[in-house]
């Protein structure tokens, strides 16, 4: 008796597994869905309790400070306004310029901030969840970007979150432009496990000419990221396969690992 | 009169037939705090990040948590433990969902079956026990999803995380013991302590009243 019990036991955890493993990839995502949702009290607690020593920090700054926060902010105020105002004159010349050449207009982004609400417990993914999900308009590959350049893209929409898979998992391969002369292109992969702030560039031409510090941001190619969106910068390129092609080290501009706060870009 | 005098003594419980019942109690409650504590370990995995911060790895605390289910509850308990403990950490995770199920499993079954010969409350063989678990749970999950086809983020610098997480989890593990421990003996039903003692066989030396 005892031993079929075992049997029993050791037969259902098995079962279960293999129906699991076996589900198609929507009833799959349906499940961890409804399963995820028994997390939501908890996601609220975490983020409160998060916010909670910002308050008191505020709360305890003297009005000293207080006014140097506001003198700060007065004048990158008025700086980002006169870029403004500029940037509005670039864009009607812009305009007028691809009005002339019968060019498509170009539409400009819609941003929605979003807060990280978790980041993925196994260490082989390299993805964080988001708090907008389908009620706010979110759907899948939205590229997801910080002010100071690409994070990832949206790889599955809950109704009330996202999970954003990041720059650097082996499911985030992004068409990128190197900020040279020739204007190389390559595919940014996976780069270090344990260094979140260095990818791979690769499949560059032999004949790139890279250089430390050289810019790279995104091509376009691919339909998931529009063009323009900083990435980070040449650290290091070598020469692979023989001379068939060249690899680049990028240091991200984004810091994946301390995202706090993200806006989905909306193209 | 002879169970009146018990009760006098030690109190309502003190009968046998109760104290069993107090034991048979102790096994739902075992089974949902252990459950409790793997469903919140698994959220503080995906919100507390300064493990992957300072050492290049997250730590999983589900295996320590299945060597004290596989040393102290039944098998139904580690059976749903492995269960919900992989679902829950596959719904949070990139994981395809199911995969960490057998690897925690594994772990807890052989765990169980040979537990007669562990030194439980030994904290070296919780240690040893926990790294044991904490070094073959990823390494199985790592294998189930290789051999699934998935493209994964590894590299040498996966060696490290390996080492670091079968190390933080052979400190945690002798904590977990404690924690569980202490909430079993604050939450749970009290076993109760045999004494020598022995009303119905007490000599009495004065005459019986009548």
């Amino acid at each position: 008796m005892f031993k079929q019990k075992n049997y029993l036991a050791l037969g259902a955890v098995v079962l279960v597994a293999i129906v699991l493993l076996s589900l198609p990839g929507r009833a799959t995502s349906r499940l961890k869905l409804a399963v995820g949702s028994w997390f939501l009290p908890l996601f609220g607690l975490a983020s409160a309790g998060q916010q909670l020593p910002a308050d008191l920090a505020d709360s305890v700054l003297t009005r000293h400070e207080l006014l140097k926060q506001v003198d700060n902010l007065r004048r990158e105020n008025q700086q980002l306004r006169s870029q403004a105002v500029q940037s509005i004159a670039i864009a009607r010349e812009n305009d007028q310029l691809r009005a002339l050449l019968n060019w498509q207009r170009q539409t400009p982004w819609k941003l929605k901030l979003a807060n990280v609400v978790m980041r993925d417990p196994a260490n082989w993914w390299r993805t964080v969840q988001i708090d907008l999900g389908s009620k706010d308009g979110l759907r899948e590959n939205l590229p997801v970007i910080t002010s100071a350049g690409l994070v990832g893209r949206i790889s599955s929409v809950s109704q009330t979150h996202a999970q954003v898979v990041l720059i650097g998992d082996p499911n985030c391969r992004v068409s990128a432009t190197v900020e040279n002369a020739a204007r190389d292109m390559g595919v940014l992969v996976a780069g270090g496990t344990l260094d979140t702030s260095l990818v791979e560039l690769t499949y560059l031409a032999s004949s790139a000419n890279l250089k430390p510090g050289q810019s790279v941001i995104t091509s376009g190619l691919g339909g998931i990221f529009p063009p323009g969106i900083p990435i980070g910068q040449v650290v290091d390129s070598r020469s692979v396969e023989y001379g068939l092609y060249t690899d680049a080290r990028v240091k991200l501009n984004a810091n994946l690992g301390s995202l706090e706060q993200v806006w989905v870009l909306f193209p | 009169m002879r169970r009146r005098n018990e009760e006098k003594i030690f109190g309502a419980s003190a009968a046998l037939p109760l104290c069993a019942f107090a034991l048979k109690k102790v096994k739902p409650f075992q089974t949902i705090l252990i459950l409790s504590t793997a469903f919140l370990a698994v959220f503080g995995e995906t919100v507390f990040s300064a493990p992957r911060a300072l050492l290049g790895a997250q730590l999983d605390l589900l295996p320590a948590i299945m060597v004290y289910a596989a040393l102290h509850a039944g098998l139904p308990t580690i059976s749903l433990l492995a269960v919900l403990g992989g679902i829950w950490f596959d719904t949070l995770s990139a994981n395809p969902l199911g995969v960490s199920i057998l690897p925690l499993a594994a772990i807890g079954w052989p765990i169980y079956w040979r537990r007669d010969l562990i030194l439980r409350d030994l904290p070296f063989a919780q240690l040893v026990l926990g790294a044991a678990a904490s070094a073959a749970a990823p390494a199985l999950t790592l294998l189930m999803l290789l051999s699934g086809g998935q493209e994964l983020l590894l590299g040498w610098g996966t060696l490290w995380q390996w080492i670091v997480m079968a190390a933080g989890g052979a400190v945690a593990t002798p904590f977990i013991f404690s924690l569980m421990d202490a909430c079993n003996a604050a939450l749970g039903y009290k076993l109760r302590t045999e004494v020598s003692f022995r009303p119905d066989r007490e000599i009495r030396h004065s005459r019986k009243k009548l």
